[in-house]
Formats: C-alpha cells, structure tokens, sequence
C-alpha cells in the first residue's frame, strides 16, 4: 500500500478512461496476490523454527557445564536459535529460490537464484531490494543481498547438519575458525537479522553474543550436537 | 535538489530523497508509461532500468537515482523500435496492455545481458512481472523473436 507521506502517483486520462485504469490498479496487485498464495501449498518442510523469544544465552551461561564436549554442543544449539531463525535459513535455501516471512513460505514473486546468487538477468535481487529496509515499503534490505551459495544451504536442516557444515571450508565459504567468527560478528548482511524491519520478527539476542557463542563453541572443540537437537535446546 | 539523467537527458528535481522514483518519474517528470501496480515490489509493472540494470521503481527512493542514468519505456529507443518493442508488436503481445511497459523493460534487461534465451531463463527472468490477461506465452515468443532479430 502507498504511504501517507507518499500518496499514490497520478493516473491520467488515457485510452483506457481512468475508471478502467483504477480497476486495473486493483486486479493487477491482486492477480499478484492470487499467484502468492497459490504458491504457499509449495513451500516444502523446512525452516518453520519459530524462536523462543528468550535472551540469546552468553557463553558464560554454560560455566556450569563442566565437560568441554557438551559445553560446546550446548553454545551451539544456542547460536543454532540464530542459524535456524527464519531471517537467516529464508535466504540460505537448499534449492534455487529464498523463502520470506517467519512462515518461510515461496518468496512472491518467485525469483531464482541466478548464477552468482543474486538473481536472475533482469530479476536481481537489488531489483527491488535496497541496502537498507525502506521507510514507506516492508521491502528489506541490506548489502550485499543475495542467496546464501548452495553448498552453504541450512533451510530444514537439524542444528547438527549445519554445525557439521559450518566446521568444512568446503561448505562455509571457505573460512578458517577467525574468519567463521568475523564474518558472524561484523557482516551487514548478518546484522540485518538483529534489524529486520517491518513486521518482521528478529533473531534473538544480538550479533556480538552470537559471535561470542560461535567462538568458544570453537574453542572447545567445535563439537556438533546430537542428531536429535533442536534449536536452543541444550540451553 | 537530486540530480540524474532521464532517458538521456538531465534533470534536476527538489523532492523528499525517500520518494519512491516511480512518484517522481510519474507526477514530477510526467513519464507516465511506467505504471503504478502494487506498489510493493511483487507485479512488475513499473520496471525502468537504472543504469542498465532493471529495477522496480515503486520500492527504490529517488536518492538511489542521483547521479545515475535513468531508463523508462519512453526512452527506450528513440522511436520505439528497440527490438523488444518491435517483437512485441509482430506478435501482438498485449492484451489490455497495463503490465506491458514493465515486461518490455525486463525483456530488454534480460536480452541485454543473454542474448539468446532459454525458455527457463526467459521464465526465471520474467517471473516478478505480473500479467492479469495471462499474455505469458506471447511474451516468450516476442522475446524469443526479439533475440533473434537483434541477433
């Protein structure tokens, strides 16, 4: 919908009449509408992890737990509330197109990730998305907005398979222990998911905790957690 | 005052930098073949190209354009015979013709940078824009016969 402080252009008199023009401003948005919902019954099983809303855990939440194994396993499956979160695995899918919204539903329209992962020739995803969220539109936006690479794909993945990811440099960018934890702490992208805008719901916590988990979840051995964990459950 | 080019020509405009461009090219610029659908990003018909690139004018703020070289509908080709516009007239593509300034625009983009398509690729690239007549399939024809007439 059009903002207040930005009302709707002008639609001039043309060959159409403006009577037929403002129907067609009507249809159009809604024919879009109808294609969005009849792609939510596609959306595979997946994400879906809706968080707690609890304080991210600090490390030092898990002194207690004396041995450094499940310690470690513990911090994980904490970050893992952030890795797991709608705002991150909506655009680190495990197929060609990013979900959206907290249900993680077909993002609308249905883009593709393209070659480099930023969109398809003449459907980027700076097509419509800005390096910041916009004032008058639920549009996000961050920079550098693409699709996480495929190999980094964690949409329906159980906190294991994604801990298990995150340690092979084959699926994590490429990035040793200190680059792991840089980019969690400093990347723009990764910050977003702290300021989503709109409606949208945030990661818990914010970046620099979750860096800090990541960090000594890796400093005592970067252990995965059992196949059966979910998200923040160690906590 | 925020400066650009439009359609080759450079205008000066003193307007809040968060307008959407799509408001400014309409009702400041009167450039009024870029449409105004769903204002949300998701139907495509107000597609122009900034700097080449295709972009929905309904979600970008004004400020985005300054300094850069706009490209709407009316300035694609001096006397609409981009090859685009020219397939699109030999296979008559519109029907009601209210998406079609945004859909010429996104073929455009997508010729200009593959030239010759695929149909996945001429869907992948034309899936953010919305037609109510459901002229799709004559859309895939026009670009590929655009394609092949630009060579």
């Amino acid at each position: 919908m059009p903002s207040a402080r930005h009302p709707s252009p002008r639609r001039r008199p043309g060959l159409l009449g403006r009577f037929s023009k403002d129907l067609l401003a009507l249809i159009v948005p809604a024919a879009a509408v109808v294609a969005g919902v009849g792609l939510l019954g596609c959306a595979p099983n997946g994400a879906k992890h809706l968080d707690s809303g609890e304080p991210l855990q600090p490390p030092s939440a898990f002194a207690a737990v004396a041995d450094d194994a499940e310690r470690s396993q513990a911090m994980f499956a904490e970050a893992a509330r952030v890795l797991l979160h709608p705002r991150c695995v909506n655009c680190h899918p495990s197929d060609d197109s990013p979900r959206q919204l907290d249900s993680s539903r077909m993002h609308v329209p249905r883009v593709t990730r393209g070659t480099k992962g930023d969109g398809a020739a003449g459907l980027r995803c700076a097509s419509c998305h800005q390096s910041e969220n916009l004032s008058f539109t639920r549009v996000p936006g961050a920079p550098h907005w693409q699709l996480a690479p495929i190999e980094m794909a964690w949409f329906g993945k159980t906190p294991r398979e994604v801990c298990e990811q995150l340690k092979d440099p084959a699926r994590n960018g490429g990035r040793d222990a200190d680059a792991l934890v840089e980019h969690m702490r400093t990347d723009p992208l990764v910050a977003w998911g702290w300021d989503p805008g709109a409606d949208r719901a945030p990661v818990p916590g914010d970046q620099n905790t979750f860096a800090d988990l990541i960090r000594a979840w890796l400093d005592t051995g970067a252990v995965c957690p059992p196949d059966t964990t979910t998200p923040g459950a160690a906590s | 005052m925020i400066a650009f080019h439009v359609n080759g020509e450079a205008v000066r405009v003193d307007v809040d930098p968060e307008m959407p461009l799509l408001w400014c090219l309409r009702d400041h610029l009167q450039l009024t073949g870029t449409k105004y659908g769903c204002g949300e990003a998701y139907c495509g018909a107000c597609v122009i190209h900034l700097d080449g690139e295709a972009v929905r004018a309904c979600v970008t703020p004004v400020a985005k354009a300054s300094g850069r070289q706009v490209t709407t509908i009316e300035g694609l080709s001096e006397h609409g015979d981009h090859p685009v516009q020219r397939a699109w007239r030999e296979e008559n593509v519109p029907q009601c013709g209210y998406c079609q300034s945004g859909q010429i625009m996104s073929a455009a983009a997508l010729l200009a940078e593959v030239p010759a398509p695929t149909d996945d690729q001429i869907d992948q690239s034309m899936a953010g824009n919305v037609c109510r007549c459901g002229t799709y399939d004559r859309i895939r024809k026009a670009i590929h016969r655009a394609s092949q007439e630009q060579g």
